[in-house]
């Protein structure tokens, strides 16, 4: 059963109706298929028209869509090989936080990302997604690890933020994600950071500073949730879609104040529609990438990579 | 049958005229409610003659306890905050901005500068809570971003005094990337080998505890500060009861290893001068 969200309710109603309309005619070995047909078209061009027209906070809920690929989905999707690397070596494995060396055709790379769960009891297992401090610790561990046998980094960004629990603030949540800031400009490897569904604020940034950040088109990178964002500002968690037109925080915004280096273009109807075909996408902008990066040493990438993000804010001298 | 008869009727005193003292003269102690003339509030370096509690003091403050006579030189002072998002909530950006610079007399929630502390080069970077809670929008990352370069080009310690409830909301992802920015020059004043002292003072939290305030070479801070990630609302709201007595505290910080010391303001000065000339 597929999940609509409430915007997509015209979609739904069209494509049960077609549904409704393939099983008479099976059933009565009648051909409908042109009634079906233009059916089908219909549902492509109302998609179509649906999807150009998206405001931000229908971008957010399509970014936290159920259905949507997780990190998991797009390594076992993208990649010919993969061994998953556990630990943080102090605390213990974090499985909001994932990674491990991969391997794509020819070239092989260190792949991170926090993960979320896709039933209640996965969610549970993966803490939501909301990475503890051990979690940032266990990329930065691995981080280290790939830029010792100088293989690159691409980091997979899809959190609701850093868990804020009592455990994590003893355990340094805050030094954690401080600490892979200012680490991840040195490293000498190629990054590339790509967020795929949710980026909010500094759980999201704690693995996101790389040579390429990109943003997928559905999906939001910002300071704060819309519905965070309106409880302080408005003192009222109804305010979710005001904030989010405020915040700018889809993939166009951010590119457009230059906080981010790309978009990469989802199938019609969003990446949940066809994981496949997203995979095919990303694997294929992470190779392209991952080559023009390689045309650089290793001093010019941390150099550009500390200048782009330097550059970042807007003031009045 | 009143003690008392008011001779002559409508005698209306202003309201300021019933103070007993002119206003500004005593200071009470939020925490401990004793009263202190604010002179020697002042010479105790805003911490309470009976309770030790730390007054939360901005940049005029600590300027003026760390460098010699008082004596600085500012580091852009005329940085401005812009309106690149057109941010509006219950009210424009642009116009809290305005509003804030008229209350505070201040341009944002830093101010850089340096100068000598006890015949030491400092810089120091110091935020001031009563601009919009001290949040970190491009202004703060920029001028600490400069107060690096700063430090860097000449060499000379680097002090970061941070007082924040975190990321300034209405700059969204801009204030998000203030926290790589400043993150990106600690970096390279890491490997210039410049030392880096961050003193975390009540509160400092969010973007600012996840940046730049936990990456000192020395992280320190002072009696009873509030320390976190996580704000304690939101902490409580995830899990459901009341945190135990003490928690985010400096001194809970410390205990998990993530301070180097706690310093008592008064000995601010001199502590700070007996690391750096050991680091010289």
């Amino acid at each position: 059963m597929r999940t609509y969200l409430d915007f997509e309710k015209p979609i739904a109603e069209l494509e049960s109706k077609l549904a409704e309309m393939k099983r008479l005619a099976e059933d009565n070995k009648v051909d409908v298929s042109a009634a079906t047909s233009s059916l089908e078209s219909s549902i492509e061009r109302l998609r179509k028209e649906i999807f150009e027209n998206l405001t931000r906070w229908q971008r957010v809920q399509l970014s936290r869509h159920p259905d949507r690929p997780y990190t998991l989905d797009y390594i076992q999707l993208m990649c010919d090989e993969f061994i998953e690397l556990h630990g943080d070596r102090q605390v213990r494995d974090d499985p909001a936080m994932i990674g491990g060396f991969a391997r794509i055709g020819d070239q092989s790379m260190m792949i991170i990302g926090q993960q979320k769960g896709r039933n209640t009891k996965q969610r549970q297992h993966r803490n939501f997604g909301m990475p503890n401090p051990e979690g940032y610790r266990k990329a930065l561990r691995l981080m280290k690890i790939a830029e010792k046998f100088n293989k690159p980094i691409v980091t997979l960004i899809d959190t609701p933020g850093a868990f804020p629990g009592l455990e994590a603030e003893e355990r340094g949540q805050g030094e954690a994600i401080a600490r892979n800031l200012k680490e991840m400009f040195m490293l000498k490897v190629p990054v590339i950071c790509i967020v795929i569904g949710e980026g909010a604020s500094g759980g999201a940034l704690g693995i996101a500073i790389g040579d390429r950040v990109l943003m997928l088109e559905n999906t939001w990178y910002s300071v704060i949730s819309p519905e965070s964002c309106s409880s302080i500002l408005w003192r009222s968690w109804d305010y979710k879609e005001e904030a989010a037109e405020a915040l700018k925080l889809t993939a166009t915004d951010m590119k457009e104040n230059r906080l981010v280096d790309g978009i990469i273009p989802e199938p019609l109807g969003g990446a949940h529609l066809d994981h496949e075909a997203m995979s095919i996408i990303i694997k294929r902008v992470i190779t392209e990438t991952l080559r023009d990066l390689s045309t650089l040493s290793p001093e010019q990438r941390i150099d550009q990579r500390i200048e782009k993000f330097c550059a970042m804010g807007v003031v009045i001298e | 049958m009143s003690w008392f008869v008011r001779k002559e009727k409508g005698i209306n005193t202003p309201t300021e005229m019933k103070r007993e003292a002119p206003d500004g003269l005593w200071y009470q102690c939020p925490n401990c409610k004793k009263i202190m003339h604010t002179r020697e509030h002042k010479l105790n370096a805003y911490t309470c003659a009976h309770c030790n509690y730390h007054d939360k003091v901005g940049s005029e403050a600590y300027f003026e306890l760390l460098f010699d006579h008082n004596e600085f030189i500012e580091l852009d002072p005329e940085l401005r905050s812009g309106d690149p998002l057109r941010f509006i909530d219950t009210k424009p950006y642009p116009d809290r901005i305005r509003s804030t610079m008229l209350k505070t007399g201040l341009k944002d929630a830093v101010r850089a500068a340096h100068g000598k502390m006890n015949d030491l080069d400092i810089v120091v970077a110091c935020m001031d809570f009563n601009f919009i809670g001290g949040s970190m929008g491009s202004v703060v990352g920029e001028k600490i971003a400069r107060a690096i370069d700063h430090s860097l080009a000449h060499r000379q310690p680097f002090l970061m005094i941070s007082r924040s409830g975190g990321a300034r909301m209405m700059e969204a992802g801009l204030s998000l990337m203030q926290m790589a920015k400043t993150s990106a020059k600690l970096a390279l004043l890491s490997e210039a080998k410049v030392p880096y002292i961050s003193l975390l003072t009540d509160p400092t939290t969010g973007g600012v505890t996840a940046s730049y305030a936990m990456l000192g070479d020395f992280n320190i801070s002072e009696p009873q500060a509030l320390i976190g990630f996580a704000g304690p609302r939101v902490i409580r709201e995830t899990i459901g009861k009341d945190l135990p007595k003490g928690f985010q505290s400096a001194e809970f910080v410390l205990e998990h290893g993530f301070l180097d010391f706690i310093v008592d303001r008064k000995e601010l000065k001199d502590k700070l001068t007996s690391l750096l000339t050991m680091l010289r």
